[in-house]
């Protein structure tokens, strides 16, 4: 059932570093965090990961497999050929610390600039009343789990450092669309998520929903429909005329 | 002197779960400056796990409900030795807490008339607990961590600062509580990514810390439970109750040996799955306690009817409290009708259909799927006990979660008393709601009462501190943190486990006393940044004290009752219900003392909730109402 994997793993700091060869035991029904811990208990005592739950809820042990951005805790060994190399880099996109930690604090930036969900003035708390059809729409991106795996393999900001100012990133435009959707919330989001967050950016390649462990369909359920909110908006004659009359009087 | 930076705050909270970040709403919405420090990365901390649902008696899904039968419910569980004024408290308040959250933004299921939809649960009467699928906790600490935000949105635009009166210390531990005379003056601790010192002079300490699973080997806790408030709290003074009361949460994964210990939620059992053993029996019917059996269904058929009609049927035994159902779940192991690889079936793919299995356990579908190649909705799980909750914890003052230490607060599972010997499922999210508003309540108004008169810090006691974190770097040639840290699981996993025997207990703690020493000489190799091994070395000081408190208690308690079952002692003893086991570091040395203290009898009308006949399987002849 063991055997010994080979495993490369990146090493090093915000001032450089190289990958570095292990060999490794691998046990039955294993995950790559699972071989990254024997590592660290056997050979490495000092390797940087971050992780909490193990079961692929809360997001930590983001990194990138093969080049592939995935949760450390959910990639099974089984999954690799015995011979195979198992190549484990920190995520791209965002500024190493150490070995496979790395800096997401553009994530808590970005989040922090999404206005709040705004209660609606007229409600007491225990009188919110809402459908399960309705809710169902948010719910499923209430379902991320801030692994910023989809952040990390956006390319608007991947190899763009230049784009992160005015771009939010899959998971944030994400947030804006389930607040724009939750059938109480009393703020106007459309105009904030193209002018302030960048929806333009985005174009709907879909790599961000391919990587979500959470299997959310980012782009298909949040970011396109938010897009075509905003176009109705900007482009609707109706509207556009109605703006005009507005105006004039 | 020690090199570190300085922040002065009001109210310092330890811990970013549930408990922690309601508490630092309260105390910021109070007007206190507030910091939140945590040692992981903001909105990642355990609370996530949770998966059934916050229990609160709104009465949306059986309007019979109310807060006077979740207290009894919740008494019941716990085996009656709660701290009653905390069940009453809680019960009363978490319909309000679970409102509150949806004026936060929180989006729970709903009922078909638009309210928050509940579901049934181990030990609740009706259905109680408000839940998201099967992903209540995340819910619960995303719309948490999003009124942060909020309220830092609401500084920034008032200061042009975001964290003016509120900031959150991400990926930074706490080492030290700081005291001036009988009272708190600050928290000493580092940033793990720079291993720099960081010190915080704030007159009330709030710890929210959760709990200590990871001084068992067998857990579904994550790698931040290793017990540091309750050993902060035990350095600065204060005492801890209840330490020998230890869930072993009935359903966990049993394979892939790597997996073992991830959680099975109860709603797997509250939506319709049954427990079975190799025979392919519902093996449940046969373990009813007597304290339940008015309250539980015979037959396999009457225990089917009641998930359609509740009201005229009693319930299936699956949904005995916890402790029940896990000892049942290890006797049947024990007697060779295990599955393959040492646990029972847990079976909702025969129960419901499988688009009804997705849509209500979509999570349990994802992990079994991905970690253990098994198909929910097509074949049975195998699951078996897991180290899941620590029911002891600081020693409080129910309302206002002050502890025996001026300035120091305690509020969610780092708290004792509020479940008593063995807590039921959903009775801890709303206990982090309740009790975490309570905590931040009580520290705003004790900050208050203090004017200009706050206690200082001494320069010697941020010396004592910063050499006793770096003392792991010291030495060379010692052994290493992780090897300790795995015999320590093993150890209590073994020994002062599900079942507990007075001669094992006594070697745990000898066995206890061998790793003090040899933690005192271990080594870290590395330098100060990101170092786990340095890291795991701190935590396992905590991970020991706390040990060291669940063996002591469970030694001296001479009965089995809820989280504690003696084999030795197998029965109830009305006389133990009396009394707590109080956990102390008094005197020299860092040896644990418990002593017993008595209960205070529970208020007359609290009493009156409970027929006599139920009152007298718990109580002494003396404590019987006339």
């Amino acid at each position: 059932m063991s055997y010994l994997a080979k495993f490369r793993v990146w090493r090093g700091d915000a001032d450089g570093g190289e990958l570095k060869d292990y060999e490794v035991e691998v046990n039955e029904g294993e995950v790559v965090l699972d071989v990254i811990h024997r590592l660290q208990a056997t050979q490495t005592p000092d390797m940087a990961v971050r992780w909490n739950c193990k079961a692929g809820k809360c997001g930590s042990c983001s990194a990138e497999i093969n080049g592939m951005p995935k949760l450390l805790c959910m990639c099974r060994m089984n999954t690799f050929e015995e011979s195979e190399t198992v190549t484990v880099t920190p995520m791209r996109t965002f500024p190493v610390i150490k070995d496979l930690v790395t800096d997401v604090s553009f994530n808590y930036q970005k989040a922090r600039e999404v206005p709040a969900f705004k209660p609606p003035a007229d409600l007491k708390p225990g009188e919110y009343r809402m459908q399960q059809i309705d809710v169902e729409r948010s719910q499923e991106f209430r379902k991320c789990i801030e692994c910023f795996l989809c952040q990390d393999t956006c390319h608007v900001i991947r190899d763009h450092e230049e784009n992160k100012e005015a771009f939010s990133g899959p998971r944030f435009l994400m947030r804006i669309a389930e607040l724009d959707m939750h059938p109480l919330d009393a703020a106007d989001r459309q105009k904030s998520a193209q002018e302030d967050h960048g929806l333009g950016f985005c174009n709907i390649t879909k790599c961000c929903a391919e990587v979500c462990p959470e299997h959310i369909k980012i782009t298909d359920n949040a970011l396109i429909p938010m897009k075509e909110r905003v176009a109705d908006r900007k482009y609707d004659p109706i509207v556009w005329l109605g703006n005009k009359i507005r105006r004039r009087v | 002197m020690t090199e570190l930076e300085r922040h002065t705050y009001d109210v310092v909270v330890i811990g970013a779960g549930g408990a922690g970040l309601r508490a630092a709403i309260e105390a910021r919405e109070q007007g206190k400056r507030t910091a939140i420090v945590c040692k992981s990365l903001f909105g990642k901390a355990h609370t996530v796990m949770a998966e059934g649902g916050c229990a609160a008696a709104m009465g949306n899904a059986n309007s019979n409900d109310n807060w006077k039968t979740h207290y009894v419910d919740t008494m019941r569980g716990g085996k009656f030795l709660n701290n009653w004024r905390m069940a009453e408290l809680h019960a009363q308040e978490a319909p309000d807490r679970v409102w509150e959250l949806e004026t936060y933004g929180a989006l729970f299921d709903r009922t078909p008339d638009g309210k928050i939809s509940q579901r049934n649960f181990g030990g609740h009467t009706y259905p109680r607990l408000a839940h998201v699928g099967d992903r209540t906790g995340l819910e619960l600490i995303r719309t948490l961590q999003q009124k942060i935000v909020s309220l830092q949105q609401e500084d920034f635009e008032a200061t042009g600062d975001y964290e003016a009166n509120l900031k959150v210390y991400a990926e930074c531990t706490v080492t030290e509580l700081l005291k001036d005379g009988d009272a708190i003056s600050g928290a000493f601790g580092y940033w793990r990514e720079s291993g720099r010192f960081i010190l915080f002079d704030a007159p009330a300490v709030i710890l929210a810390t959760g709990g200590v699973g990871k001084s068992f080997k067998v857990t579904s806790n994550s790698w931040e439970y290793t017990g540091d408030g309750h050993a902060l709290a035990m350095r600065a003074g204060a005492t801890l109750i209840n330490m020998e009361f230890i869930q072993f949460h009935p359903t966990g994964m049993v394979w892939p040996p790597s997996v073992k210990g991830i959680l099975v939620t109860e709603s797997v059992r509250g939506d319709g799955g049954v427990l079975k053993n190799s025979e392919g029996k519902r093996f449940m019917f046969d373990y009813v306690p007597d304290v339940f059996r008015a309250q539980y269904a015979e037959t396999e058929e009457e225990a089917d009817r009641w998930y359609k009609d509740a009201d005229n049927n009693r319930r299936p035994p699956e949904l005995l409290p916890r402790d029940e159902v896990a000892r049942a779940i290890n006797s049947e192991v024990k007697a060779g009708r295990g599955t393959p690889h040492g646990g029972v079936f847990l079976d909702v793919s025969s129960r419901l259909p499988a688009e009804e299995i997705t849509r209500r356990l979509p999570s349990m579908y994802h992990q079994f799927k991905e970690l253990a190649d098994v198909d929910i909705t097509a074949e049975p799980m195998e699951v078996g006990p897991t180290c899941h909750y620590v029911m002891g914890g600081v020693e409080v003052e129910p309302d206002t979660a002050q502890s025996s230490v001026k300035g120091l607060y305690a509020a969610g599972e780092v708290a004792g008393g509020m479940h008593g010997s063995n807590r039921l499922g959903g009775n801890s999210l709303s206990d982090l709601l309740v009790f975490g508003r309570r905590a931040g309540a009580g520290a705003a108004m004790y900050v208050e009462s203090l004017g200009e008169n706050r206690p200082q810090i001494a320069e010697a006691d941020i010396d004592a501190a910063a050499a006793e974190a770096l003392a792991p770097f010291e030495l060379e040639g010692g052994e290493n943190p992780y090897t300790i840290h795995q015999e320590l699981q093993q150890s209590m996993n073994d020994l002062v486990g599900i079942i507990r025997k007075a001669d094992e207990i006594e070697q745990a703690l000898a066995r206890l006393v061998e790793f003090r020493g040899r933690i005192a000489k271990m080594t870290v190799e590395g330098h100060r940044q990101f170092n786990p091994g340095w890291h795991l070395a701190l935590d396992l000081r905590n991970m020991l004290t706390v040990s060291e408190c669940v063996a002591k208690a469970a030694l001296l308690r001479e009965e089995s009752r809820g989280g504690h079952t003696r084999d030795d002692f197998p029965g109830m003893n009305a006389d133990w219900r009396k009394l707590l086991l109080v956990c102390s570091l008094e005197g020299d040395g860092d040896g644990v003392t418990v002593v017993k203290k008595d209960q205070i009898p529970m208020r007359e009308d609290l009493l009156e909730l409970f027929e006599r006949s139920e009152l007298a399987k718990y109580l002494t002849e003396e404590e019987l109402p006339v």
